[in-house]
This record gives structure tokens, C-alpha cells and sequence, in this order.
């Protein structure tokens, strides 16, 4: 055993650990912060694997961003644990088939006779020199330009999509434009007044 | 060279561990001296700027100020609110440090000099400053405080808006540079003022300097602490040495962002003119001038500028930064298709 399989061992169990806590943890901030935990670990396994590329990528977009978002909206809602735990007992023979079917799935697809070490060997060490983010970056570009283009096209439209389901204009609410309220002057803003210094002896009283 | 085998042969298998540990402590001390002093060169700068003197009674000229600060705030007692969430309340100031000293591993002081030369060392550093949020977002939640939460919320808000718009930016240097990693980008601007690349990339340049201000939560941008109207944010709860570590988080980030603005637009240990009396200097110390003079600029900004009002920050990072960093990406990739490709390198 090398140092790299006793940093994947380490990176697994933080990871499996995390992923199970995400699930069994009663608050729901803790779950989100097992999920960041767990997202970091497998960036660590993918960094083993010489994919710094994804492994950073995964940091920067799911830990950076998505998950803070995630903490966001769960830390501002307000969440009854006992309503949400009402119908346990009620809904796990159906999701305990569904799990128990998912399992199945998986290990027929992932199982030794299929993906074991002797079918898909464990990747070959890169020479010294080999960019991973400098490959991708060429295959993305040059192979799979045109499904690149799509899935971009197609965020895209979710993005525009999202924004026009959620966006909604009050007609009573007031906004400021700040264009207008550089371009003003002076004069718009300043009236200059002549007063006398003294009020003039009335002579209504 | 002689000793270093000596030691070697003393740790045996353990050296490659021990001497990565001996170079962290050689790169954290220094840092954590350059926020002592960062606080009072602060303290100093905006002091004579609104015409007072600032501190001047510890040590000569005031100089032991951050020392005494520094005692002061490790005697204190760390004061857990009864209704918090006590681990996360620990944490927090855990998490705020500790990417702002993990950052610090790609950061190149001179083409040797660094303590882990990665290929993707842009990418690395835009990772893990990303990370910071937590600290503040989990200081709001966990001190279970209207303020705290208020403050952490905006925060957060504003760090991943302005995440985007510094992205873009490095997207930009790094088209410029065919490179990730931070010595080639400081290589590929070999020479004078006029090779750096704040000049090609200049929108860019300013984008990731503004930014970066909002990033650290300085002022003007400093909402996430906004006295007048939260109290002081996020770390409103912490007291003592958990109060210490969130400021000396945001000093370590300001350094950071002054050296990585030096490193990506500023040239990073190129003098200023390649001729002889100013390249005789070493690399090092042009790179820390230049650090200083951007770190200036941080303490000028929160001296002249008042705070912005949270809608205009918004504005600024979505409908004016990104919007500007989005078009010079396009113009660079444009200009490197024209035989003017040697004005970006």
C-alpha cells in the first residue's frame, strides 16, 4: 500500500461518512454542511486521480457556490423537523423498495465481472508535463464542440427560463434608475432663493 | 548545502514532511507579522489622512501597538452565547483562517521561491478563496443573532457576486498567459511597465482590484460589518482570540489579493524598467513594493470612499462588472486572432 491508496482510503471514509450523515443528521444546516464535506472529499479523490481540472472545478462551483446558496435558503427557512418526520414509518416499505432496487441496480452495472480491476485497470500515471486542465480544454474544443455548444445552449435556456418563472414587476414598486440620477444637475436639484434678511413690516395684523 | 544533507540523514524517511513543514512556518510567519504591522500601517495611513496622528504611545512611534493588541486579545475570555450552535460557533473562525492561509501555497515570491509550484495554481487559488464564505456565513448562523445573521447573509451574498466577476477577470489573464501556473504568468510579462498586463487587460485589471476590495469586505464594501446598521455584522458574538482570528483572516486576504494583483497585472518580481540601476534590485523586493503599493491603495479606498448602499453593490458586481469582463474577454480572444496578437503576448 502507497501513500496515494492510504489518501484514498482516508478521502472514502470522510466521504462515506459524510454522505451518510447527510442523510441520518437531524438539522438541516448540519446536512448541508456534510454535503460540502463530502463534496470536498471527493474533490480530493479526483485530484488522486489526476483530474485537477474537475477536482477544483467541483470545489469552485459546488462548494463555492452552489452549496452556499443551498446553506442560504435552508438557513432562512423555517423547518419543522416533527412534520417532516410524521410519515416515516408510513413511507419506508416504498422507499426501502426503491433502495433496495437502486442497490440492486448498482451492483449488477458496477460489480466485479463488469467494472472490477481486470476490465477497467487503474489509469496509467501521466508523464510529467501532462495538463489535464490543457486536454480537456482541447477536447472540449475541438471533438466536442458541438455537444459543448448544446449544453451551453441549453443552460442557457434554463437560465432564461428560471428567471422568467420567477421574475414578477409589482406595479406599486418604486425603482431607481441609476443612470438618471447621475446625469442630474444642478440646477434640477438647487433652487437659489432671494430673501431679505428681514421679514418685511406686515400689515395684515 | 553541507547541513542540509545533515538533517536529512537525522529524519530520515519523515524529511520530505518535516522540510515542507519547516517552509509553511517560513512562509506563515512572515505573514502573520505583515498583518501585525498591516494593522497598524493602517491605523498610521488613514490616521494621517484624516489629520490625527493614530497610535503613537506603545514602543517608539507606536510601534509595539499590535503586540499589545495582540496580548490584549489572547487574555480575553471567549464568551459562547447560551442559545448558539456551539460547535459551529468554534468552527467558523476555523474556516475563515484557514483558506486564507491554504491560499498561500501556490503564491510565488520569486521563480524559485514557492512552496508548491502546481500547474494549476490560478484555479487552485480561485478554489479555495472561494471556500472563505463559510466562515462567515456559519459565524451568522451559529451565534444565533439577528445582526450575526443579517451580516452574514450579505456576505455571503456579495462574496459569490463578486466571485463571478474576479473569475472573468482571470479568465482574461490567463488567455493572455497560455498558462495557469502563477510563475509562468509572472514570466510570460517579462520586462518593463509597458509588458505588464494591467496595460492590455486594463478594464480587467480594475475589475479584479475593486473586486477584491469587495471580496475582503473592506470598506467601501464593507456591509457584511456595517456598524450603523447591523452592529458589526457577522462577528458580533465573538470576543477575545475568535474575534483575533476573523481579522487576521481578512488582513492575511488583503495581502493576498495585493500580492496576486502584483503576480497577475503588476508583473510580479519584473522591476519597473529593465535597465541597470533597477534591476540590480532582487525580484523579491520589487514584488513586495508592489505589494505594499496595492495594499496602500486598500487603506486609501476605506479612508476616501463611504460605504455603498447594498443595492448598489448588487448593481455593480452584476450589471457593470461582469457585463465589462465579459466583453474584454471577447475583445482579447478577437485581438489574438489578428496580427496584433502581440499586444496581449
Amino acid at each position: 500500500m502507497n501513500f496515494l491508496t492510504g489518501v484514498f482510503y482516508m478521502l472514502s471514509v470522510i466521504l462515506l461518512f459524510a454522505g451518510f450523515r447527510v442523510v441520518t443528521t437531524r438539522n438541516p444546516v448540519h446536512a448541508a454542511l456534510f454535503l460540502v464535506l463530502a463534496f470536498f472529499s471527493a474533490a480530493g479523490i479526483w485530484l488522486t486521480l489526476e483530474a485537477e481540472f474537475l477536482a477544483i472545478a467541483l470545489v469552485m462551483v459546488y462548494v463555492g457556490a452552489v452549496m452556499v446558496l443551498f446553506l442560504f435558503v435552508v438557513m432562512m427557512l423555517d423547518i419543522n423537523l416533527d412534520r417532516l418526520r410524521e410519515g416515516f414509518w408510513q413511507y419506508l416499505p416504498l422507499a426501502g423498495f426503491v433502495s433496495a432496487m437502486l442497490a440492486l441496480e448498482m451492483t449488477v452495472v458496477l460489480g466485479s465481472r463488469t467494472f472490477g480491476l481486470s476490465i477497467v485497470p487503474s489509469p496509467q500515471p501521466h508523464p510529467a508535463g501532462y495538463s489535464n486542465t490543457r486536454e480537456l480544454g482541447r477536447l472540449l474544443y475541438t471533438d466536442y464542440v458541438y455537444p459543448f455548444e448544446l449544453a451551453a445552449v441549453i443552460l442557457v435556456v434554463a437560465i432564461v427560463a428560471a428567471i422568467a418563472l420567477t421574475m414578477r414587476r409589482r406595479k406599486n414598486t418604486r425603482y431607481q434608475d441609476p443612470a438618471r440620477q447621475v446625469k442630474v444637475k444642478r440646477e434640477q436639484r438647487v433652487r437659489m432663493m432671494q430673501m431679505p434678511a428681514e421679514k418685511p413690516s406686515s400689515t395684515k395684523t | 548545502m553541507m547541513e542540509l544533507s545533515y538533517w536529512q540523514h537525522l529524519f530520515g524517511w519523515a524529511w520530505p514532511g518535516v522540510w515542507t513543514l519547516v517552509r509553511i512556518v517560513a512562509l506563515v510567519v512572515p505573514l502573520m507579522l505583515a498583518v501585525a504591522y498591516l494593522t497598524y500601517a493602517e491605523r498610521k495611513v488613514i490616521g494621517y489622512m484624516q489629520v490625527r496622528i493614530g497610535p503613537n504611545r506603545v514602543g517608539f512611534k507606536g510601534l509595539l501597538q499590535p503586540i499589545a493588541d495582540a496580548v490584549k486579545l489572547l487574555m480575553k475570555e471567549i464568551i459562547i452565547p447560551s442559545g448558539s450552535n456551539k460547535f459551529l460557533f468554534v468552527l467558523a473562525p476555523v474556516l475563515t483562517i484557514a483558506p486564507a492561509l491554504a491560499a498561500w501555497a501556490v503564491v510565488p515570491f520569486s521563480p524559485q521561491m514557492v512552496l508548491a509550484n502546481v500547474d494549476a495554481g490560478l484555479l487552485y487559488i480561485m478554489a479555495i478563496t472561494s471556500m472563505g464564505v463559510y466562515g462567515v456565513i456559519i459565524a451568522g448562523w451559529a451565534s444565533n443573532s439577528k445582526y450575526a445573521f443579517l451580516g452574514g447573509l450579505r456576505s455571503a451574498a456579495q462574496i459569490v457576486s463578486y466571485e463571478i466577476a474576479m473569475g472573468f477577470a482571470l479568465v482574461g489573464v490567463l488567455m493572455a498567459a497560455h498558462s495557469l501556473n502563477l510563475v509562468d504568468i509572472v514570466n510570460a510579462q517579462h520586462g518593463g511597465l509597458l509588458n505588464w498586463y494591467w496595460l492590455p487587460l486594463f478594464p480587467m485589471f480594475l475589475v479584479y482590484l475593486i473586486a477584491g476590495v469587495a471580496e475582503t469586505n473592506r470598506a467601501p464594501f464593507d456591509v457584511a460589518e456595517g456598524e450603523s446598521e447591523i452592529v458589526a455584522g457577522f462577528h458580533v458574538e465573538y470576543s477575545g482570540m475568535a474575534f483575533a482570528i476573523f481579522f487576521l483572516a481578512e488582513y492575511a486576504n488583503m495581502i493576498l489579493v495585493a500580492t496576486l494583483t502584483s503576480i497577475l497585472f503588476l508583473g510580479g518580481w519584473y522591476p519597473l524598467f529593465d535597465i541597470a540601476p533597477f534591476n540590480w534590485i532582487p525580484g523579491i523586493f520589487w514584488l513586495l513594493a508592489k505589494v505594499a503599493f496595492v495594499l496602500f491603495l486598500f487603506l486609501w479606498f476605506r479612508a476616501t470612499f463611504p460605504r455603498y448602499r447594498y443595492d448598489q453593490i448588487m448593481r455593480l458586481g452584476w450589471k457593470v462588472f461582469i457585463p465589462i469582463t465579459l466583453v474584454w474577454v471577447v475583445v482579447v480572444g478577437a485581438v489574438m486572432q489578428t496580427p496584433l496578437a502581440f499586444l496581449v503576448h
